[in-house]
């Protein structure tokens, strides 16, 4: 560090981690887990912007709005897969812990960077790596098998091209291992003096349980996703009911490691949350120790619930029962966060900015989700339900209207931090009004939709679901739309945004207390904290 | 520690508080992997029970054609190699350089010797067909999309010709284990399962033997020594953890059966 720093303001010509070094090999080949997000940010964008098209082609397709159908339905099946893929496997799982989780997990430690920072730029190389090769998979042998690669069809039937997604999924997951590792060992090792276990932020408690499930179920799916792959090159048989295989066996596991993956999605979502709650409602967070443990509560039930996938799979009604009891428990330290995010507003001095619209919509959209997933936990209701639009709309309650919300609410609330610079904050509430609105158009017609009987990954419908199917198509668009009003408004903000203070916010987490952008080393006195991480009043 | 100086110069990294402190952190990293490494091979060998409660017949039979007394070498070979990586370990903590890179490339050759050991073992396979699903049933007389029973014919072929099970090393208890593996339907299934098993523990097998060369150039060039020994620790656990998953992976395929 060359100069002198006071810990107040300071101008930011300083030096800081956006200028510690330049060029494009600088960040390239940088160690900084600061830039590391960045990186991410820039290439989960990147996806999530192909999965978007994909998304759009889905639901103009299915809007019927020309005599002819727009895709065939062997087109139709690929932009479905691809669809699912990329958004699961490339945007939410990585998401918020390799972008936001990497930005801000060390300096609200207060530590310098992650235990193992080159261990970091390679989790994010072996990313890169994985994504490419399921990308071309889009470009040699298309993949129509939906992004679950159910077994028979995925290994006896359809094309090679299965091979190359499920090796870039195997790939990602090798990254997902190691950024949760990474996390795991940092939380437990780097914490500023006086940083007890008890004084992390939330969000460190929701990265932390989310690394949990990161280390403990990924390896399922790599060995699953291996199997398909020898499968389909040596024909072992494992899932091949000709050669005596079980494809039910495939499911429980993929659903083994993808059940929990639901939670690496949500739970760094709620960490967000709760810092929003409690920096837009200026008051210390209402039970603490409830959400920090609830995040870990719901990591450990995350490995029990598989089964809900498998109810009409044949299991034993005794296993579906078990099951859907385990299930509901997952509501249990789930509403526990929703009471205290509420109770925290209570009689806060609640402010309205992009952020917290975001933090709201989350709520609002991610309860919706919740309370129609006890309906899917019900064996019963679940037999009605079972693969119709209802499940369809239910997971997108819960992994877009909840993750993607929270993360969009994150990079407004950290985006101070990032870039030292302000977005427009009418910019991000518009956004906000069009990806909320259109979320409740597109979605909320798909409970109806599911109810009266529509399958989902159809191609075609009976002629009695058409108007639905229109609304849904046109909330499709407003949500497009307010994406790209988001996009915009960040970029004018890393350009033109006015310059932020070190804490325009007023929020009391660690890395509001350092400059705007941070220095490369984030701190240039390490701090000690001497209280918990919401010291309101 | 208790010992002499070395010539390795360390510095712990700049986010670390000491040396220490790196070394707590890298060693706790290590083993988490170690977790995920375990768990990995944990679906395999939860396969490998449901598949073996189904088919007790195949799976005993399937057994009793792979060679023991190859996997028994193969399991002195590992224990040994595992002996002389803790021992390396040992050396280079005490600064005894030299015997340190004996004693690693002691381990690497333990590596060699179990793949060579398994080569032979795959290719005796290979050549009288009991391979895994998709291969087992490539026969010339099957025809595309063959049935079965006359695919099977492979093995059969070869069992009807003394001069082919000269050539093929196979002698007369063999050819009674084979007739034994061809006469249960779904017999493919237990080479999926040795074939999927014992082809990913050898990756790691050989993924060891590189990291242990690692860790051997950085022995011959006083890298390592006294004050920081965290990769030579680290490579061994994970050779320690490649031995350990083939302890538990001799006993249930070439002895449960």
């Amino acid at each position: 560090m060359s100069s002198a720093h006071t810990k107040t303001e300071h101008g930011h010509t300083d030096h800081n981690y956006l200028n510690h070094g330049s060029g494009i090999w600088s960040w390239m080949t940088t160690l900084d887990h600061k830039r590391i997000g960045l990186m991410y940010f820039a290439t989960v964008s990147t996806l999530f912007l192909i999965g978007g098209f994909f998304a759009l082609g889905i639901r103009l397709h299915l809007a019927k709005f020309g005599a002819e159908p727009l895709l065939d339905p062997d087109t139709y099946n690929k932009f479905m897969t691809f669809h699912g893929a990329i958004m699961v496997f490339m945007v939410i799982i990585p998401g918020i812990p390799a972008f936001l989780g990497n930005f801000v997990l060390p300096i609200q430690l207060g530590a310098k960077d992650v235990a193992f920072p080159r261990l970091n730029l390679a989790s994010y190389y072996i990313f890169i790596a994985g994504a490419a090769i399921a990308a071309s998979s889009m470009v040699f042998n298309q993949v129509d098998t939906g992004w679950t690669f159910y077994t028979p069809y995925s290994t006896a039937k359809t094309s090679n091209g299965v091979i190359l997604l499920v090796l870039g999924a195997f790939t990602m997951g090798f990254s997902s291992i190691l950024t949760g590792l990474n996390f795991i060992v940092t939380t437990h090792k780097l914490r500023a003096p006086g940083m007890t276990m008890d004084r992390i932020p939330l969000m460190i408690w929701a990265l932390y349980s989310t690394s949990i499930i990161q280390i403990l179920a990924t390896p399922i799916l790599a060995i699953t996703l291996l199997l398909i792959g020898a499968e389909k090159t040596l024909g072992v048989g494992i899932f091949d009911p000709d050669l005596g295989g079980d494809p039910v066996l495939f499911q429980h596991f993929f659903w083994f490691y993808s059940h929990p993956a639901v939670y690496i999605m949500i739970l760094p979502a709620m960490g967000v949350i709760s810092e929003l709650i409690t920096a837009f409602s200026k008051k210390t967070i209402f039970g603490y120790r409830a959400i920090a443990y609830s995040s870990v509560a719901i990591a450990a039930v995350s490995f029990l619930v598989w089964g809900h996938h498998m109810f009409v799979s044949g299991q034993s009604t005794l296993a579906g029962i078990v099951f859907s009891i385990i299930t509901m428990f997952v509501g249990v330290p789930t509403a526990i966060k929703l009471f205290n995010w509420i109770s925290t507003m209570y009689r806060g001095t609640v402010t309205f900015e992009a952020p917290m619209l975001f933090a709201l919509g989350f709520m609002f959209l991610f309860t919706i989700g919740g309370l129609t997933g006890v309906f899917l936990a019900s064996t019963g209701m679940d037999v009605h339900f079972h693969d119709t639009y209802f499940v369809v709309a239910h997971f997108h309650y819960v992994m877009v209207g909840g993750t993607l919300m929270a993360l969009m609410g994150g990079i407004f609330y950290w985006f101070p931090k990032m870039f030292g610079r302000m977005t427009s904050d009418l910019g991000g509430r518009i956004s906000w009004v069009l990806i909320f609105t259109g979320f409740n158009v597109t979605f909320f017609p798909q409970f109806v939709l599911g109810a009266m009987g529509m399958p989902r990954r159809y191609f075609d419908y009976l002629p009695e679901y058409t108007n639905l199917n229109q609304i849904s198509t046109v909330g499709s668009w407003l949500i497009g739309l307010g994406f790209l009003v988001g996009l915009i408004t960040i970029i004018h903000g890393i350009f033109k945004g006015e310059k932020a203070s070190d804490n325009p916010w007023g929020a009391k987490t660690l890395e509001w207390q350092t400059s705007s952008p941070p220095p490369h080393e984030n701190f240039i006195n390490t701090p000690t904290v001497t209280a918990g991480p919401y010291d309101f009043r | 520690m208790t010992s002499v100086s070395s010539s390795s110069e360390f510095q712990h990294q700049h986010h670390f508080k000491s040396a220490e402190h790196q070394y707590a952190s890298s060693k706790q990293g290590i083993w988490l992997f170690l977790c995920t490494e375990i768990l990995m091979f944990g679906g395999l060998f939860v396969g490998y029970l449901i598949y073996h409660s189904l088919y007790p017949t195949v799976f005993k039979n399937g057994s009793e054609t792979l060679d023991w007394k190859m996997g028994a070498v193969n399991t002195v070979v590992l224990l040994v190699s595992s002996f002389t990586m803790a021992a390396a370990i040992n050396y280079v903590q005490r600064g005894l350089h030299k015997i340190a890179a004996i004693m690693l490339a002691l381990t690497i050759a333990c590596a060699g010797a179990f793949m060579v050991i398994k080569y032979f073992e795959y290719s005796h396979k290979f050549h009288v067909g009991t391979v895994p699903g998709k291969f087992s049933l490539v026969d010339p007389t099957c025809g595309a999309g063959g049935k079965r029973a006359e695919c099977e014919s492979k093995i059969s072929a070869l069992l009807k010709n003394p001069a082919e099970l000269e050539k093929n090393h196979v002698n007369a208890e063999e050819v009674a284990r084979l007739k034994a593996v061809i006469s249960q339907p779904k017999w493919e299934m237990f080479y999926g399962f040795y074939f999927v098993m014992t082809g990913l523990h050898g990756i790691h097998v050989v993924a060891g033997a590189l990291l242990i060369f690692w860790i051997f150039i950085k022995t011959l060039r006083r890298k390592v020594g006294p004050e920081y020994y965290t990769p030579v620790e680290g490579v061994g656990l994970f050779w320690h953890v490649v031995d350990l998953v083939w302890i538990y992976l001799f006993p249930l395929l070439y002895l449960v059966g």
